[in-house]
Formats: structure tokens, C-alpha cells, sequence
């Protein structure tokens, strides 16, 4: 077999560990799934009809008005970007956990691919999570989203969020590494969670403060949400589009090496 | 023995060529380390050690605490990288080829190295995959494995629910799945039950016996090396202070005694005059005398101090072990100065 058939062979091992992980202990599954569709519950229904009101004159999708059926065209979005960002904790957990026993030194020790570890867990967590994303996707729809995308457009916006579940991902195994502890582990993906509600996920940024209304229009989310919001309700993605994409394939380049790096310290610096 | 009367065939693999598993890799168990090296911050963990370990037999390095065993086993294992050294595994350089090094070696460490979320079964499941063995091959090294290690039962139960015992059992059992030819365990049987260390060292036997495993074992219980090793090395503070058999290791520190107890002083002193080649200690009211503990031996000494009517209260004979030879052998210091690892 040749190195990369040996690779592919081996990530899929470690990809089946992670399943079989995530099936037996479903609670950081279960919340990857349940989470999104109760935010978005959250804020249609609850925070619905002030957040809509406030976004009439902004400039976000148009036509936004106050009532609460055209908020949810708004925040669905905002909302499916955020499922995309849920599957973050379990591979810091995951990739912690695991650091923290023996098996790692064992998977070290045999002549298996040297990143197969690291992928399945990767490639487990971006699974878990697009499953996320779909299922928030259909109760939007069902609650009242109406998007107006062609095919085409909703398999670009399902590859964009994607590509943000495996930037998460590649970043969140970084934090799984350097964490000493799995509560640290835990804690790391936090603020990247956080990060959609200083963008364009909940409210337009024109309603912010001057200083964080600029960080709201320049983080990476922001973009990409825009992006979804032109794909799905909009007409046209402008310059969101390439931006979103370069933010994305840049975080998942950075991710990926910087834990490559932490995995491969991680066993010199014993 | 037979073992290690191949030894000179399996260390110079120009003359004999190596034995070939079926799947194509190369199989010529021996470890061959000169000068090996490690420092940590500057501090030296492994200062300069030689290791030659023949094919098909038990080599255990033994040590106290700190010693350095757990960095050595690190090494070979390619763990951790050498900062010093020469080192060939199987016939591979450590270094330069440690995928051809991982592919021959198996590592049962301190510490169990078992997927807990999973069960027995799914755990030696994940090692057949890992072995890249097929389907069917790989549910058959499983169910062997279980029955050999007496899990059967627990297959199906949850790693995280099992007994200490039976989790080192469950990993070194994993160890096995890819029919290592050169097994690494350190301390293996460290704060197991008797029965559970006995159906190790039963174990590592028939591996070594009917498969012709190489074993590379570090322990501190020299009962363990004195029971299973062919050769001993005792690490002391980074470095090699003595090898050989247990016989030889044992013929280098003073031999065998009989010790005698008695009730007072004056039979001491007595006893003391009659048997002028022993060494009384008045303080536990003993005498020591230079013996190998047989019968004419001990017959000799009671026949003295029969005869001169001695009363001596009672005898123990001390053959010399692994114990003297440690304590002989590893300084006084050693064990005060414990080095992180």
C-alpha cells in the first residue's frame, strides 16, 4: 500500500474511534445538535421581535423588517454559522483527553501515519457538526426561514460552513494540545464561539459602537455570514465571498499546522 | 541455552540474513546501543549506555527509581530522540529509520495505554485496524488474544469499568495484535496482584520460548529479572554499573551466610571464639558465618557448638540474591536523589 493509501486507511481507523466515542458517550454530541436549534428557538421567539425592530434602517438584508417572520430570514444565518462553530469543544475535549492518558504514546510507538490521530478526531467533529448544521437548517425552514437558493447556491453556503467547521476543528485540536488540563481544553474554544455575536450573526454591526462596530465588519465571521445571507436570501455574495474564503482556507492552513506542530512538540518536550 | 547460542548470528545480520515475515518486513529482534545519550534541561538522564541484547531473549534493565529506565525504553521506542549515541533496533538505525523501528517493535508502558470510552474487544479491534491486519484476521487475533489473557468475559465491558489488572493485561494484549518481534515493557507488572504478575512473566515465556520474541523489560523487582531475564543490566544515575546473568551478578557480591541468635552476651562471645572466621554483632545478639547454606555446612557449625554446649536460640540461612547485588551495586544516593523521571 502506498503512504497515502496508508493514510487514508489510518484516519479512517481514528475517525471510527471518534464515532464510536461520540455513540457511546453522546451528552458533547447531543449538545452539538441541540444547541444551535435552541438558539435559534432563543431568538426567534424570544428576541425575535425587539431584535427585528431594532434592525429596520439598518443595513443588512434589505428589506428587514420588524416583525418577527422576516427576523428569522436575518438570524438563520447568523444562526447555522454558529452550528457551525458547536463541534469546537468536543475536539478540544477529545484531542485532550486522549493526550492526557496513554494511548497517544501507543499510536507513537506503531507504524501508523503521523497525523491519522489527529484527523479523525478533526474529521469526526466537522461530521458531528454539519449533522448540526442540517438539523438547525430544517427546523429554521420549518419555524419560517424561506430562502431562495438555487442548488447550487445551498451546496456552496453547506461547503463554506464546511470549511468554518474545519477551521474550528483544526484550531480547537490546537488548543487540545497545548491545554494542560481537560477544563483549560474546554475553555479554549470559547471565545471563537463567542465571536459570531460581534459580527453580523444577531444585529447588523451598524448598531454597534464605533470601536466594535469596526471589529464586527473586519472579523473572519462576519464575512462569512454575510456570504450565507447572500447565497440564501440575498442576491449576491459581492466581495464577502472571496473574502469569507480566504478567511476560512487561511484559518484551516493555520490550524491545521499549528496543531501538526503542537502534536509533534507534544512528544519531544516530555 | 538455545536462545543465546544464536546470539552471534543475530548480532552481525551481514552473515545470517534475517528471517522474513510473510507481509515482506524485515524481523531481526536484537538491540545494538552504544554511547546512548539523553539530557534533559541540561541535566543528564542517560550518560553513555551500551546494550546488546540477542535475539529471542529476555533482557531486563534493572534500577531504582530515577534511573533512567522509563527515558531508556523512550528512546528505543522512538519516543524521544537521542542526543547522543548509536542505536539499532531490529537491524533498523533508531534514528533514520524509525518507521522500519515501529513497524518490528512493540511498547507496553508504565502506565496503561488503553482507549477507557472503549471496550476490550474495541480496543484490540483498533489495534488489528492499526496493524493494518484484514477483517478476518484481525477478529481472529482478538478472540485469541482475549482467551490468552483470560478477558473473554470482560470483552464486552467498558475499559474504564475493568481492574487494574486487567487493563495491563488488556495492554499488553494490544501490544501483541501486530506480532511484535522485539517487545518493550517497562515495568510491567508494577502494582499488579501476584496472580496477575505470575500470568505476565507466563506470558512473556511462552512469547520468548515458542515465537522467539526478543523482550527488553525494565523493573525494580529483582525477583522479576532473577525469574524471567537471560541477561541483566542494573542502571544506576544514567548509567550501566553492571551486566551479566543473575549468577554472574550474584557471584559479584559477597556470598551466601548463616546467621546465629543468640540469648545473651556471653554466648555470643562464646560462640564468637569457636567460630573465628564470623562477625558478631552484639548489639542483635548475632553472629554471622561465612557459608553456602548447605547441610554439611550447617551441620558443621551445630556440631561446634553442641560440642561446647553454646545454647544458641536459632538459625536463619542467607543465600545471596538480586537484593545484595542492587543494594551493592546502585549507591546509597541514588535513592535520595530521584530524578524527575
Amino acid at each position: 500500500m502506498s503512504a497515502a493509501a496508508l493514510a487514508l486507511r489510518d484516519s479512517r481507523t481514528m475517525l471510527r474511534r471518534v464515532l464510536l466515542h461520540a455513540r457511546r458517550y453522546p451528552s458533547l454530541s447531543l449538545s452539538v445538535l441541540i444547541m444551535p436549534v435552541t438558539m435559534l428557538l432563543l431568538f426567534t421567539f424570544a428576541f425575535g421581535g425587539a431584535l427585528g425592530a431594532g434592525l429596520t434602517g439598518g443595513s443588512g438584508p434589505g428589506s428587514a423588517a420588524g416583525s418577527g417572520a422576516d427576523y428569522i430570514d436575518y438570524i438563520a444565518p447568523g444562526i447555522m454559522l454558529m452550528a457551525a462553530t458547536a463541534g469546537s469543544l468536543s475536539v478540544a475535549v477529545g484531542v485532550c483527553v486522549d493526550m492526557t492518558g496513554g494511548i497517544v504514546n501507543r499510536f507513537r510507538t506503531m507504524s501508523i501515519s503521523r497525523t491519522a490521530f489527529l484527523t479523525g478526531h478533526v474529521v469526526g467533529a466537522v461530521l458531528q457538526t454539519m449533522a448540526g448544521v442540517v438539523l438547525v437548517t430544517v427546523v429554521a425552514v420549518l419555524i419560517g426561514f424561506r430562502p431562495d437558493a438555487s442548488p447550487l447556491e445551498w451546496l456552496a453556503a453547506l461547503g463554506l460552513l464546511t470549511l468554518v467547521a474545519l477551521a474550528l476543528a483544526w484550531l480547537s485540536a490546537g488548543f487540545g494540545l497545548v491545554a494542560r488540563t481537560v477544563e483549560s481544553a474546554s475553555n479554549m474554544p470559547m471565545p471563537l464561539q463567542f465571536l459570531p455575536f460581534l459580527g453580523s450573526a444577531v444585529v447588523t454591526p451598524e448598531t454597534m459602537p464605533a470601536g466594535l462596530r469596526w471589529f464586527a465588519e473586519h472579523q473572519p465571521f462576519t464575512p462569512v455570514i454575510e456570504t450565507l445571507r447572500g447565497l440564501l436570501t440575498g442576491d449576491g455574495i459581492g466581495t464577502d465571498g472571496p473574502v469569507a474564503l480566504a478567511w476560512c482556507t487561511g484559518l484551516v492552513l493555520v490550524g491545521h499546522l499549528w496543531a501538526r506542530r503542537a502534536f509533534h512538540r507534544s512528544a519531544a518536550g516530555r | 541455552m538455545s536462545a543465546t547460542s544464536r546470539s552471534g548470528g543475530a548480532r552481525s545480520p551481514g552473515l545470517i540474513p534475517p528471517p522474513t515475515r510473510a507481509d515482506g518486513r524485515r524481523a531481526a529482534p536484537a538491540l545494538d546501543v552504544t554511547g546512548l545519550r539523553k539530557e534533559f534541561d541540561g541535566r543528564t538522564v542517560l550518560d553513555g549506555i551500551d546494550l546488546h541484547v540477542p535475539e529471542g531473549t529476555v533482557f531486563s534493565l534493572l534500577g531504582p527509581n530515577g534511573a533512567g529506565k522509563t527515558t531508556t525504553v523512550a528512546i528505543l521506542s522512538t519516543l524521544l530522540a537521542p542526543d547522543g549515541g548509536r542505536a539499532r533496533v531490529a537491524g533498523y538505525d533508531l534514528v533514520r529509520q524509525s518507521e522500519s523501528v515501529r513497524s518490528v517493535i512493540g511498547v507496553t508502558g508504565q502506565f496503561a495505554a488503553v482507549d477507557p470510552l472503549l471496550t476490550a474487544e474495541e480496543n484490540l479491534r483498533l489495534m488489528a485496524d492499526l496493524a493494518h491486519l484484514d477483517r478476518a484476521t484481525g477478529r481472529r487475533r482478538t478472540a485469541e488474544l482475549l482467551d490468552a489473557f483470560d478477558l473473554t468475559k470482560a470483552a464486552r465491558r467498558t475499559v474504564g469499568t475493568l481492574s487494574g489488572g486487567m487493563r495491563r493485561k488488556l495492554d499488553l494484549a494490544m501490544t501483541l495484535v501486530g506480532e511484535p518481534r522485539l517487545l518493550f515493557l517497562d515495568e510491567p507488572t508494577t502494582g499488579l496482584d501476584p496472580r496477575s504478575r505470575r500470568t505476565v512473566w507466563e506470558t512473556v515465556r511462552r512469547l520468548v520460548d515458542e515465537q522467539r520474541v526478543t523482550v527488553f523489560l525494565t523493573t525494580q523487582y529483582l525477583e522479576e529479572a532473577d525469574h524471567l531475564a537471560d541477561r541483566i543490566a542494573v542502571l544506576d544515575r544514567g548509567r550501566i554499573v553492571a551486566e551479566g546473568t543473575a549468577d554472574d551478578l550474584k557471584r559479584r557480591v559477597p556470598g551466601g551466610h548463616i546467621r546465629l541468635h543468640f540469648p545473651d552476651r556471653a554466648a555470643l562471645r562464646a560462640a564468637a571464639a569457636l567460630l573465628d572466621s564470623g562477625t558478631a554483632d552484639p548489639e542483635a545478639l548475632t553472629l554471622r558465618v561465612p557459608g553456602d547454606g548447605g547441610i554439611p555446612a550447617l551441620r558443621a557449625v551445630l556440631d561446634v557448638l553442641g560440642e561446647a554446649a553454646v545454647p544458641a536460640d536459632r538459625l536463619s540461612v542467607h543465600t545471596p540474591d538480586l537484593d545484595d547485588v542492587f543494594l551493592a551495586l546502585t549507591g546509597p544516593g541514588t535513592h535520595s536523589e530521584e530524578h524527575a523521571r
